[in-house]
């Protein structure tokens, strides 16, 4: 019988295979799931997460949710956060309020251009910009870490504007959730 | 005779990892120069010896003064005559092949048959005098440190200024760049980019190299912990002490010219400031206190100021201060973008990053500060660092995606490239004269 049951399930799915092997073009209108209650440990409850609860350390890894954005980037020989960024790092901040055990690094960087040590003290500056963003929005002193790599890491590295721009950054490093 | 003790071990190539012979540095003459002097450097006489240099000596030589840019060194097989002594020389011959100095020398044996002398001499040739007659102990292992050291006597001969051709070069290459077999390291070379060794190897970043005078330390930035650390090492013994690794930046080391002081840029106190430490009582000494970024120290000459970057006035630009911290002055005013200075130890003027925007040059001010000149070509160049004769500026430049070093002489007419068979280099630090 058992035995019976689990042919009757192979078979099944080879039937469901074969359709879609088979499927050509147009895609059927999904059928309306049948509504149904759902069990609290159903995986199909990540995606009701809501994307705005920055409490969620779920939203920290899905694109919808502010969390899922870890890069903040500046203007040339400037540290001063731009104002689209400041709801990133609310979000951030936010996070780190609801999980006290939560520790980030924000990684400071600069572009290719002057000399090496001033980027270095221009990525800590930039650091330390969104650094004091995050404390004034209640992220706690130990919490978040500022760590200045200067030009030395590049994500882009031809010598121009639309690669200079994306170097100038501050990437958020959670290094505990 | 003079001594070279420091740089004469043959211990450096045992303590040192030795890179692969073919990353080590080609020289590339760019710009040259007109009216060098022209002079014949003739091959040494070996006796046909077993012990001979990998490399004749001679070639040692004349490639050296090449590079200077002041002189013109005439092809070996032009030679007609083959002096090895002053009473060789016939002044006739080298008048017609139209050459102003003969350089000679040979070798003679000492009682084991693998030590001995490298006897040279100079003689100018329209008078016919010898300028100097001179030996040094020689042997297998330092055949190519005493040609740069003939060279050297050469050079002061006939300039009135020392030689470096016998200094080293520290650099930082970078090699599989941006993969994750990304590897950092500091290298110690000739002056002329022969025996490259490997003074450190690391995934992460290394920056800022920084001679002692002694020219047996280097400080330099290590990313080794993942954060900037500031490291002094001895790189005969390859022993090694982490002297900043304080909360944000540790960076830009400078050692004061008795060797005993390192500055440096720190952050600790909340944003980059020049701070000293005595290397002898570890005493920690804090000279500037301000919201700017504060960086890239140098000592002057007499040790008394120091040099350094700061953007207090809104860009970077070039102050000075006193060893005790007090009479912050602003010493560049041209251009809206001046960093990392670097103090000619033989005038005192002063090379450094000179532009903005997206144009960054070497220039050179004159102790005064009256005139600053611009030295190289552009766009990216950085880390000025004077030859320890004050005759050449070292620097680090773009070519596409990879890192050169180029040095200039001081007045902009003659310029070479220090090309690398692979990877990207960067960070040059030119060593002290041996002592």
């Amino acid at each position: 019988m058992k035995f019976a049951l689990r042919l009757l399930t192979v078979s099944a799915l080879a039937l469901i295979l074969a359709a879609c092997a088979t499927d050509t073009g147009e895609v059927p209108a999904e059928p309306e799931p049948t509504p149904r209650p759902m069990e609290p440990t159903e995986p199909v409850e990540v995606d009701r997460v809501d994307p705005a609860n920055f409490a969620d350390s779920r939203n920290l890894d899905n694109p919808d949710s502010l969390l899922s954005q870890r890069e903040i980037y500046f203007a040339y020989d400037r540290s001063d956060v731009r104002a689209e960024y400041l709801p990133v790092i609310e979000a951030h901040a936010e996070y780190l309020r609801a999980n006290s055990s939560a520790r980030m690094l924000l990684e400071g960087h600069a572009d290719e251009r002057g000399s090496r040590e001033y980027n270095l003290g221009l990525g800590e500056r930039r650091g330390s910009s969104v650094n004091d963003l995050m404390r004034a929005q209640g992220a706690s002193r130990g919490q978040v870490e500022v760590v200045s790599y200067g030009e030395e890491r590049p994500v882009c590295r031809q010598s121009s504007e639309s690669c200079w721009e994306r170097n100038r950054r501050v990437e958020i490093v959670y290094t505990a959730r | 005779m003079r001594s070279y003790s420091i740089f004469a071990t043959t211990a450096i190539s045992l303590l040192l990892i030795a890179t692969s012979a073919r990353a080590q540095l080609e020289i590339e003459i760019v710009d040259g120069v007109e009216g060098a002097l022209p002079v014949a450097v003739v091959p040494f006489d070996f006796g046909g010896a077993e012990i001979g240099p990998e490399t004749p000596m001679h070639e040692v030589i004349a490639a050296d003064l090449r590079r200077s840019g002041l002189f013109d060194p005439m092809d070996e097989a032009d030679m007609i005559d083959r002096p090895t002594r002053p009473a060789e020389v016939s002044p006739g011959t080298w008048q017609l092949l139209k050459v102003d100095y003969v350089a000679m020398g040979r070798w003679i044996p000492g009682a084991d048959g693998l030590s001995g002398e490298i006897e040279y001499h100079l003689v100018a040739v329209h008078s016919g005098r010898t300028l100097f007659s001179r030996a040094i102990a020689a042997g297998p292992g330092v055949f190519r440190l005493r040609a740069h050291q003939i060279a050297d006597a050469i050079y002061e001969e006939l300039t009135g200024t020392p030689g470096a051709f016998a200094s080293r070069i520290a650099y930082v290459k970078v090699t599989d760049t941006g993969t994750d077999d990304e590897r950092f390291e500091l290298i110690v070379a000739d002056s002329d980019g022969f025996n490259p060794q490997t003074v450190v190897r690391h995934s992460e970043p290394i920056l800022s190299p920084a001679w002692a005078p002694d020219g047996r330390r280097l400080a330099y930035v290590s990313f080794a912990t993942g954060r900037s650390n500031v490291v002094i090492q001895d790189i005969f013994t390859g022993q090694r002490e982490i002297v900043a690794d304080g909360a944000g930046i540790n960076g830009a080391p400078a050692f004061s010219p008795d060797g005993r002081m390192l500055a440096m840029s720190l952050s600790r106190s909340g944003n980059p400031e020049i701070w000293v430490r005595d290397l002898e009582t570890d005493r920690m000494s804090k000279l500037t206190e301000h919201w700017s970024i504060d960086t890239e120290p140098a000592w002057t000459r007499d040790g008394r100021q120091i040099l350094f970057t700061s953007d207090r006035a809104g860009r970077p630009q070039i102050y000075r201060v006193d060893r005790d911290g007090r009479n912050v002055t602003r010493l560049t005013y041209e251009g809206d973008y001046n960093s990392r200075v670097s103090v000619d130890p033989y005038t005192g003027a002063l090379a450094m990053v000179h532009g903005g925007q997206a144009n960054f040059r070497i220039a050179v001010v004159d102790r005064d500060l009256e005139r600053l000149r611009v030295l190289s070509p552009g766009r990216m160049d950085e880390s000025p660092s004077f030859a320890p004769n004050g005759r050449m500026v070292l620097y680090a430049a773009r070519e596409g995606l990879r890192g050169v070093l180029s040095a200039v002489s001081v007045d902009g007419r003659f310029r070479q490239r220090l090309v690398l068979s692979d990877g990207d280099v960067r960070e040059p630090a030119w060593s002290p004269l041996a002592q």
